[in-house]
């Protein structure tokens, strides 16, 4: 445009704009919960996601994987024992073709033995699909983590609560409880109480969360005492509100992203203790399978069929695998401060 | 100081005595009895072996019994090995367990922090990214799996070292130790690599690097000195870690170390031998994390030991 014409240009079509001051700290963006922020930096941790999608793809093999391959984990044809794996497809490959060792050479066990069907997995030595009890195994001993993580997260928030914000006489007792209890090694209570109890499900959930609780409710503990005193709980207090307000709206919000990431931590904590006490012999009893109970049966077997114990093997390393990095995300996305 | 060791000590008692009782009155109720065959003997038959391992008198004073004598450091007689007491029996137990744990702590720590260092010196390289995920390793596979993993490979496949028991000198001690120092490694790396990172962005260090101190005095002498004070506080979790994997660690390498005694002697239900193990095993831990909780104060004196409230 040249300067004549701009010269040209008839006056009305100018607009005269006043500038308000106060725009310039307008916030153009909507603002974004607590929620949406941590969100945003978890979505950028790569190795968390992925365990996320692991972890999902773990626990939706944990509930169809049993119904898969027309096997049943408990039903036991011993004319099919000690089977190694076979996979249709792959089995051209050279690899999970069938072929295992018998006294020292390698057999094409299946059709030594005239079965047509595929163990994609292999057979235990009572002839069991070990595809089929891998993903029941699988299945409770998430159960008995989630359970026993519930228990910890319920338990320890209560008493870590109460303690913290009641304070003076009832905080006192409850600590020093507290500190008498935290210098027992929860192994050996764990051990102790699975003796005493009838071996199961049940047993085992009591004997992880009896001592569990007790990190979750000094870290919940803690954290009520640093927000209580706060200026924004003595203003809710002024206007009158409850305990019941201030504790559920105010402290509970504050300390729900240490909670969270606790309990991250404590899932795979219990995985590891039921998997722990299945392979010393005091877990689950046969013929429920558990990660621990098919490890330990895996190890007696270890050299003659190294896949029984392999499997087992490598499904309870990626879920704890898997908990972890989640853990650690979300502890960067939650509590950006507390960075390890 | 003192008030604080002296308020310690009373915890450590506490919690002890509060240990013996819960194990002691546990051991009563526990299905089953310690004496094999005990049905087939007769009424007088019954009455000499309870006499004779003092169970023959009511629960109260048999608690007695038994506290007195721990008192005085005695863990009873085993109901298995014959005429054998509990201390014997741990004593002679000891060494084996010992050597496992020490060689795995100090490997596992050493072979961490050099791992933590790399990867705090590399940050975000490859070498960074390796020791993070080794440690990440560490930390998730639990110690069995590891054990029994390293055993099928190394011992039964490639016939390296031996596949268990504890009659090979030193080589009998390799895989089990490697077994045991995973978690120590996997913890002191993670731990070392934070601390360092932060150690590094601090003044002192771009003071040391100014004056003209190579790379390697930076990174040995002013940062791992600094970031070294922290992992103080892990060697507690780490001793307990140790002992937790020592259970089936040892059980796994048949070596004839305390771990394995005290898993051997669940299953044969030998109620002393139980109660000697885990009040052992208990003291042990109670003492490293007070020894432990004192260094911590006497490294960093910036550390009020007092301050229990809050």
């Amino acid at each position: 445009m040249r300067k004549e014409e701009l010269q040209q240009l008839p006056p009305e079509k100018f607009e005269r704009i006043t500038i308000d001051s106060s725009r310039a700290e307008r916030i153009t963006k909507p603002s974004l919960s607590f929620w949406q922020d941590a969100w945003l930096r978890l979505r950028k941790n790569k190795a968390a996601i992925v365990s996320m999608f692991v972890l999902l793809l773990l626990i939706i093999m944990a509930l169809i994987g049993p119904y898969l391959n027309g096997h049943d984990g408990e039903q036991q044809i011993l004319r099919h024992a000690n089977l190694p794996p076979k996979i249709p497809g792959l089995e051209k490959m050279g690899i999970f073709d069938g072929v295992g060792q018998l006294g020292g050479e390698k057999v094409n066990l299946y059709e030594m033995k005239k079965v047509d069907e595929y163990y994609w997995f292999g057979t235990d030595g009572l002839g069991r699909d070990l595809f089929t009890r891998l993903w029941e195994g699988t299945r409770i001993s998430l159960l008995i983590a989630f359970v026993a993580a519930a228990i910890d997260v319920v338990i320890g928030v209560l008493y870590g609560g109460i303690s913290g914000y009641f304070g003076g006489r009832v905080d006192d007792i409850m600590q020093r409880i507290v500190e008498i209890l935290i210098g027992i090694p929860t192994l050996i209570i764990v051990i102790l109480m699975l003796m005493i109890m009838e071996a199961g499900l049940t047993a085992i959930i009591i004997a992880i969360s009896i001592t569990g609780w007790i990190g979750m409710s000094r870290i919940v503990r803690a954290q009520i005492l640093k927000y209580k005193g706060q200026e924004f709980v003595l203003a809710s207090r002024t206007l009158g509100a409850g305990d019941k307000r201030i504790i559920g709206k105010h402290l509970l919000p504050n300390i729900m992203g240490i909670i969270i990431i606790n309990t991250m931590f404590t899932i795979p904590t219990a995985i590891f203790f039921e998997a722990f006490l299945s392979f010393i012999g005091l877990g689950l009893q046969p013929p429920a399978a558990s990660l621990g109970t098919l490890i330990n049966d895996g190890f007696k077997v270890m050299e003659h069929q190294p896949y029984f114990l392999l499997f087992p093997a490598v499904v309870i390393s990626v879920l704890m695998i898997a908990f972890n990095l989640i853990g650690d995300g979300l502890r960067d996305a939650l509590d950006p401060k507390m960075k390890d | 100081m003192v008030k604080y060791i002296g308020k310690r000590l009373i915890y450590m008692f506490l919690t002890m005595f509060l240990i013996a009782t819960a194990t002691f009155f546990l051991m009563q109720t526990l299905p089953g009895s310690p004496i094999a065959s005990y049905n087939k003997l007769n009424q007088t038959q019954r009455a000499i072996v309870e006499k004779k391992y003092g169970i023959d008198k009511p629960k109260p004073v048999q608690y007695a019994i038994y506290m007195k004598n721990l008192a005085k450091g005695d863990l009873g007689t085993s109901f298995v090995f014959k005429g054998k007491s509990v201390n014997d029996l741990l004593a002679s137990r000891v060494k084996p367990s010992f050597i496992l744990g020490a060689q795995a702590m100090v490997f596992g720590t050493i072979i961490g922090i050099l791992l933590g260092m790399l990867a705090a010196l590399k940050q975000n390289t490859i070498w960074d990214y390796g020791s993070t995920f080794l440690a990440i390793l560490g930390v998730s596979i639990p110690s069995f799996v590891f054990a029994a993993l390293l055993q099928y490979w190394v011992a039964t496949q490639w016939h390296l070292l031996p596949v268990g028991l504890w009659n090979d000198g030193w080589k009998s001690s390799i895989l089990p130790s490697i077994a045991l120092a995973m978690g120590p490694l996997a913890l002191s790396a993670r731990f070392i690599r934070t601390e360092m990172i932060e150690v590094l962005g601090s003044d002192y260090i771009t003071l040391a690097k100014a004056k003209g101190a190579n790379g390697f005095e930076i990174a040995f002498k002013h940062a791992l000195r600094n970031a070294l004070i922290p992992l103080v506080t892990v060697l507690g979790p780490v001793a307990a870690g140790i002992v937790t994997g020592s259970l089936v660690v040892e059980q796994i390498f048949a070596i004839p170390g305390i771990g394995e005694q005290f898993v051997s002697s669940i299953m044969t239900n030998d109620f002393a031998t139980i109660m000697g193990t885990t009040l052992f095993f208990s003291a042990l831990l109670i003492i490293i994390i007070f020894i432990v909780d004192l260094l911590y104060g006497i490294i960093d004196p910036r550390i009020r030991l007092s301050g229990g409230k809050g």
